[in-house]
């Protein structure tokens, strides 16, 4: 555990003990698996998010992704009676193919991360409520739904399935990220994109191949959120979901000029960006009030981090300034 | 004649290196003062302390009748001293009346603070007129070619009122023509009483618009001459002429058969010319030029960092199509960068993940990396090159300038080289580090490895390579071989004068 995600978890017990001070109902079983299964929601995608801020970008479009994906899932199953493993597998596929496409505009084209996944965010909301007529898509009477139902909603020894998927995700992401050649050159490339491409790396193939792996974890957490509410309606489904992701991510230690973070780092922002929410329910706190309760701790988290890396970085500058030497 | 500026004993010492040794010199009103000397003289560290940005070790300035001991870059503008810089600092998002008075934009609407750009156009317009400028005040940045442009840094030097102008390299990137006529107009300024130091490469240059010159060799004054005595042969004569210690160790056996032929190459920086380059396994090829003759292109180039335009690559009889670094990498053919930190290093990596970034499948089951394997690599190669640093696991950006060099070449050493490219492979190294790394170059060659050395270093040129081969204006301009070695042959060659035809 790096200091960084040893702050975040210390932050997390002392916000923890206060709410449950506060109201011993947070500590509640019913309490915690429902926190368990929202943080299993928004975990999944957030990891991703993670990911793609390595690299240096950012994915704005993953709230849109879900709304469209979102009602071409029901639509397969419900309208086209398509099999489950059939429609999950297409929405996956969906979710790759956006993410790609995304990748190759940042890489080939050299546009703006920022800039190709605002215009997704637009483009596929519109599409979505185009193609509903803005009418809300629900399972209705779709049968021989139980097995994807209980897989994506169910639970285990107690535990919400999401959670579950999550911890998955997260291990096999960890493995991705800090141990195997394509996360060190995924550091490598957010770090320094021409130092990497000087060491013959195929930093283009890199980039992209971030951006794919957010657009298939978007897919697969579109199928988790439709069996959360059950229903899809397009102009509000999964909205501002791209700013959750990337406020855990930032608050997970990811710096968005690439090259920082860790997936530990990540779920822990997951984490405390959901016992946020669910200090403001339980607390009493006007729930209007929640996005400004989110954003005050992740202004004064990132505020700390600042200062701390400040410091940090005034003693490998003085360190090197011994060996300084003028260029001509 | 008034003296407007008198240098007196400037010093300038960093660590490690004396850049500027006890410089004196005057500069009187109307006159062009050429300054003179090779890559690394100094002239750029006196520029600097002039302009403010440096502040000198000793000595005194004395401008206006005022002395300093050192010089802000306010008090430096304040006391009328103007830069034409080689690169321009122009703002291409704003007009030329914008960029010719920023920071002093004519005023209206009270406190609206809003710009008037009517009475600016008519403050700039004069000044254009006088420069014989063919733009107006409203044209885009965008839209000047270099040599308009450079016109818009002398006006802007003329709108503060300037005194003294300080000429970098104006003309590098000029044609004959342009040239010709930033020459016409520096003769009508000096005329006006403007004083100028027209710093310059091309001694060509200096000899159609100086009064006097000015040579720095090794931060110390070489020497000075008056108009009647300013020559191509006399000025090579002044920037020549230091002792070069001994620093030759010969190859082991000579070169091999093989190595590195290019034929035709087109670089992107100067798509007009075409450089043909043999590197055989087992020599050390220096590269010598100016500055922004083509050097570093040609290498970034043939790494395929910006792909070859045209032209033929083989590397021991087999063509080589090198489209991106990787396909460089993959075939044995290395660069050693000339910026380490931009492009050498991941600086906040560990010297280890550095060591195997080119590498790292190797060191890899199933796309997860063997930890155990990388790290045993990385110590192998910090034992051999002596790399100083408690850990493997250091973070590469806390070395030393000689340390951080010696990680980048553990990168290639750690791989199987055939060609290296050393892009100035001692900038900014201490003499003893420097030391190593020229022998652990010679140890490469005869290992049978082909190595290009760039270097705008004389003494490492002419101390370290077995065979030079000068460039100039993106051509190769000669080959010089080790009987043939001196810094006269270097030098000229590096100005583009070949022969005895420049004997004037």
């Amino acid at each position: 555990m790096s200091k960084k995600e040893l702050g975040l978890a210390l932050l997390l017990i002392v916000i923890g003990g206060i709410t449950a001070a506060l109201n011993p109902l947070f500590l509640s079983g019913v309490n915690l698996l429902n926190m368990a299964n929202l943080i299993g929601l928004f975990g999944v995608f957030s990891i991703g998010q993670g990911l793609i801020i390595i690299t240096g970008g950012i994915d704005l479009s993953v709230g849109s992704m879900f709304a469209l994906l979102g009602v071409i899932f029901i639509d397969l199953l419900v309208n086209y009676e398509l099999a489950w493993p059939l429609a999950l597998l297409v929405v996956l596929a969906m979710g790759l193919v956006m993410g790609l496409l995304h990748g190759l505009l940042v890489t080939r084209l050299k546009l703006q991360p920022f800039v190709v996944t605002l215009c997704g965010l637009l483009i596929y909301r519109g599409i979505a409520r185009y193609y509903t007529n803005d009418g809300t898509m629900g399972f209705g009477y779709a049968g021989n739904l139980d097995t994807l139902t209980w897989l994506a909603a169910g639970r285990s020894f107690g535990v919400p399935h999401p959670f579950i998927i999550l911890m998955v995700v997260a291990v096999a992401m960890w493995v991705l990220l800090h141990r195997s050649v394509f996360g060190r050159y995924l550091y490598a490339v957010g770090r320094n994109e021409e130092a990497a491409r000087h060491s013959g790396i195929n930093t283009n193939a890199v980039i992209a191949g971030a951006y794919l792996i957010g657009g298939g974890l978007a897919g697969l957490s579109t199928v988790l959120l439709v069996f959360y509410t059950s229903s899809v309606s397009p102009s509000s489904f999964g909205n501002f979901y791209e700013l959750y992701a990337i406020a855990a991510a930032v608050l997970g230690g990811c710096s968005l000029r690439g090259g920082e973070g860790s997936i530990l780092g990540i779920v822990l922002g997951t984490v405390l960006l959901q016992i946020l929410q669910n200090l403001v329910n339980i607390l009493g706190i006007p729930s209007s009030l929640n996005f400004a309760v989110m954003g005050s701790v992740i202004l004064l988290g990132v505020i700390a981090d600042q200062q701390l890396g400040r410091r940090k970085q005034a003693k490998v500058l003085n360190r090197s300034q011994a060996v300084a030497v003028p260029a001509e | 004649m008034t003296t407007l500026l008198e240098l007196d004993g400037i010093s300038k010492t960093y660590p490690g290196v004396r850049a500027l040794d006890g410089v004196s010199l005057t500069l009187d009103a109307g006159e062009v003062l050429g300054l003179i000397g090779e890559n690394g003289a100094g002239k750029s560290t006196l520029m600097k302390v002039l302009g403010g940005v440096v502040p000198p070790s000793g000595g005194e300035i004395r401008l206006n009748g005022r002395s300093y001991d050192r010089l802000t870059v306010t008090e430096a503008q304040a006391a009328g001293i103007a830069f034409v810089h080689q690169e321009l600092n122009l703002f291409d998002n704003l007009d030329v009346a914008g960029n010719i008075l920023f920071g002093r934009e004519p005023l209206k609407g009270g406190p609206l603070r809003l710009v008037d750009r009517k009475a600016a156009a008519e403050q700039v317009a004069p000044l254009l007129r006088r420069l014989g400028a063919d733009f107006t005040p409203w044209t885009s940045v965008a839209e000047l070619s270099i040599a308009q442009r450079q016109l818009v840094e002398i006006a802007k030097a003329l709108a503060t009122e300037a005194r003294i102008i300080i000429l970098d390299e104006p003309t590098s990137s000029l044609t004959l023509s342009e040239t010709a006529r930033l020459l016409t107009v520096l003769g009508e300024l000096r005329a006006s009483g403007t004083a100028l130091i027209y710093i310059s490469h091309r001694l060509g240059e200096i000899i159609d618009c100086a009064d006097r010159v000015v040579c720095l060799r090794d931060g110390r004054l070489a020497g000075a001459l008056a108009r009647e005595d300013i020559s191509h042969a006399n000025m090579i004569r002044l920037m020549i002429g230091r002792d070069l210690r001994a620093l030759y160790t010969p190859p082991a056996r000579p070169p091999g058969e093989g190595g590195l032929a290019v034929s035709g190459l087109i670089t992107s920086a100067f798509p007009q010319q075409q450089v043909d380059l043999r590197i055989r396994p087992g020599e050390i090829v220096g590269l010598a030029g100016l500055v922004g003759s083509g050097r570093t292109s040609l290498a970034r180039a043939l790494f395929g960092i910006d792909p070859p335009m045209g032209g033929k690559i083989t590397l021991d009889g087999a063509a080589l199509h090198v489209r991106a670094a990787r396909d460089a990498v993959a075939a044995g053919l290395y660069l050693v960068p000339e910026d380490r930190k931009k492009d050498g290093l991941v600086l906040d990596m560990p010297i280890a993940e550095n060591i195997t970034l080119a590498d790292l499948p190797h060191y890899a089951n199933a796309g997860l990396v063997d930890r155990g394997a990388e790290r045993r690599a990385a110590e192998g190669q910090g034992k051999s090159l002596r790399i100083k640093a408690p850990g493997v696991e250091v973070i590469a950006g806390t070395l030393s300038g000689g340390n951080q060099q010696k990680v980048v070449l553990g990168k290639w050493l750690s791989m199987a080289p055939r060609i290296i490219l050393f892009d100035e492979p001692t900038r900014g190294i201490d003499v003893g580090a420097k030391g190593e790394i020229y022998t652990l170059m010679r140890a490469l060659a005869d290992k049978g490895v082909g190595i290009l050395m760039i270097s705008s270093d004389m003494e490492e040129v002419i101390g370290v390579s077995d065979r030079i081969v000068v460039m100039h204006e993106g051509r190769i301009s000669g080959t010089l071989q080790r009987d043939a070695f001196s810094e006269k042959a270097v030098l000229r060659l590096a100005i583009g004068q070949d022969g005895e035809a420049a004997e004037t």
